[in-house]
């Protein structure tokens, strides 16, 4: 960038013909015009098929398979919500994604925390192995070890002494196989929180008399909640949304997670003519929202929790 | 990569191990122990062990055929299988067709929304939204939205606005099904490859462009000159992210297409046979395949950006 410097020395040029547009008030709402027209249509793009779940889901059936195709319902109706939630099955769903991304997420956390005390804050031996070793897995595709998890969970597996309990066909199978990408994720982020810390109030601490166990208790970790709170969501997330270990490691529908629920929906309401799809739109809309509104919330700090987990690799 | 997080370096000196270093150091792999049991557990172990199923004929009803070793003939197998081969093509076709045009979108959309204007907050907080939901979710979206037939708003459009002369069955002809299931995965991920570049673009320092302005830059030139080279290692790192991702895509294709041959990825294609059919050790050496076929793209793009930093 050599040139800026050179070249300055005071030169004045003509006054363009698109600056003198750009300076004058009329000029410069219309140069202001294009941009805004990009901003709409980036901003349609993003939100049309929302708008359209929630039409179809408010729409009755009536209207929704008829043509000419309306863009607002004119009878409004909760119908499709009320399908939706009153079946067992799709409830069922909701509640086993709720303990099984719950699940992950703690025990990610618990653990990950930890890790990443030992990651951020120590100076030893072999700590850039196994961060390395913890970004790989984060790459890790999960396709690659699917046969061996699922006779690991077929209830026939025994290594030596070990005799693998049968997880096959329960929540279990989901909880334990993701957190092969929920565990190194949060280790990834949460180091880069812990290292991030100033080192005065643990070394305050250990001037006190602290031990590390309680400086890590009582110091580190409520200066890295908001860390956990982010590096939690994300975790949550991505195991609500996982579906290649659910549909292949759950047979029985009262074991669905909420996408296989979503995916196999067409059996339960509806008429054997058409399929369901008002209800599936309102059940498309009830699994979203929550996660609308947690990233709405929190997505400064999703942003920062993305960035350095991909970012500064 | 490193250049972002890299710490000032520190002047180091040669010391004797203290004591206070080995007990850092018996401390903190004491900490690393649940972590790294857990690891071993659910990714390192079954890595293990689907490279060694890849090398036996392992049924999962395994009562049928007693498990044996048959050395490489899974992969020889494999190397036969058109079926396979057909999914490798359609998955780097996919793979290109997103990745590139994710890349171009997110581009456009992370320089929008770096410039300042009123609810620029909003529209950053509305682009995480199609991320945040699942795939599946976008996927059964998307599908109504081509429906065949003409209750499928993409059709309705398309005819009104008459770019379309009569409403076509997407996902059913072969011709536009690999752009329809590209749609999908094009819009819910433009916006994340844009915050990644928004990141990017905002460690740029703005008196870079006052400068290159002030010498009478034209904008495109201040784009060619100054945001695109500076942004090279965060374009890097979220092309190599989302190739990753693309090549293990399952949802979208599972979703759309369930097994249907000719439209199925190698995830599905993998998942399928070793799930459904229960051919694990064919379904291994797949996996082990898919591995390796990632693993080439990881060496490919850390080489391209180790030569081009020279």
């Amino acid at each position: 960038m050599t040139t800026a410097a050179e070249t300055t020395a005071g030169a004045v040029r003509p006054v363009s013909r698109s600056v003198r547009l750009r300076r004058s008030p009329m000029g410069r709402v219309l140069t202001k015009v294009p941009f805004w027209i990009l901003i709409l249509v980036i901003a349609v793009y993003a939100l049309f098929p929302f708008y359209w779940a929630l039409r179809s889901a408010i729409t009755p059936d009536t209207e929704l398979f008829s043509t000419p195709l309306k863009y607002f319902p004119s009878h409004p109706t909760w119908a499709h919500f009320h399908d939706a939630l009153s079946s067992s099955f799709f409830r069922r769903a909701l509640l086993n994604s709720t303990i099984v991304a719950g699940s992950v997420t703690l025990i990610s956390l618990a653990i990950g925390a930890v890790a990443a005390y030992a990651l951020g804050r120590f100076r030893f031996r072999g700590k850039s192995f196994v961060l390395y070793l913890m970004l790989s897995m984060t790459i890790f595709p999960q396709i690659a070890i699917l046969g061996a998890l699922y006779t690991m969970f077929s209830g026939f597996h025994i290594v030596g002494p070990i005799h693998f309990p049968k997880l096959y066909d329960t929540p279990w199978a989901l909880v334990f196989s993701y957190l092969i990408f929920t565990l190194p994720f949060t280790i990834w982020v949460l180091t880069s929180f812990m290292r991030a810390l100033p080192g005065d109030l643990e070394e305050a601490a250990y001037v006190d008399g602290a031990t590390p166990l309680q400086v890590f208790w009582k110091v580190l970790l409520p200066l890295i909640a908001p860390g956990l709170v982010t590096t939690g969501l994300l975790a949550f997330i991505a195991a609500w949304n996982e579906y290649l270990y659910a549909v292949s490691f759950i047979q029985s529908p009262s074991h669905y997670t909420v996408p296989v629920a979503i995916v196999s929906f067409s059996g339960t309401s509806g008429n054997a003519f058409q399929f369901p799809w008002g209800t599936v739109m309102a059940a498309t809309i009830v699994v979203t929202l929550p996660l609308i509104v947690a990233t709405l919330v929190l997505q400064r700090r999703i942003l920062a929790g993305l960035t350095a987990g991909a970012v500064k690799g | 990569m490193s250049t972002v997080a890299t710490p000032a370096p520190v002047p180091r000196k040669r010391r004797r191990r203290t004591k206070l270093q080995r007990r850092q150091t018996r401390l903190g792999w004491l900490l690393l122990v649940p972590a790294l049991a857990v690891v071993a557990c659910v990714a390192i172990y079954p890595l293990g062990k689907t490279v060694y199923q890849s090398f036996t004929n392992q049924e999962f009803l395994a009562g049928l055929t007693p498990t044996k070793w048959v050395g490489l003939d899974n992969y020889r197998t494999l190397w036969h299988d058109t079926i396979f081969r057909d999914t490798v093509v359609l998955t780097i076709k996919f793979t290109a067709i997103t990745v590139s045009f994710e890349f171009v979108l997110g581009l456009i959309v992370a320089l929008v929304v770096n410039s300042s204007f009123k609810g620029r907050g909003v529209m950053r907080a509305v682009m995480l939204v199609p991320w945040a939901i699942p795939t599946v979710v976008a996927a059964k979206m998307w599908q109504w939205m081509l429906d065949d037939h003409t209750y499928g708003v993409i059709n309705d459009l398309g005819v009104r606005t008459h770019i379309l002369s009569h409403p076509h069955a997407w996902l059913a002809q072969a011709s536009t099904q690999l752009a329809s299931v590209s749609a999908v995965d094009i819009w819910k991920t433009t916006p994340f490859v844009a915050l990644l570049l928004l990141a990017g673009l905002q460690v740029i320092p703005n008196d870079l462009y006052e400068a290159a302005s002030v010498d009478g830059a034209s904008k495109l030139q201040q784009f060619w000159r100054i945001t695109l080279p500076l942004l090279r290692p965060a374009i890097l790192v979220t092309l190599i992210f989302r190739t990753l991702d693309a090549l293990r895509v399952f949802d979208v294709f599972q979703v759309f297409f369930g097994y249907r041959l000719n439209a199925q990825t190698m995830a599905v294609y993998t998942q399928s046979t070793t799930v459904n059919d229960g051919h694990v050790g064919y379904g291994a050496a797949m996996s082990v395949a898919i591995f390796l076929i990632i693993s080439l793209f990881v060496v490919i793009y850390v080489t391209f950006m180790r030569v081009t930093e020279e």
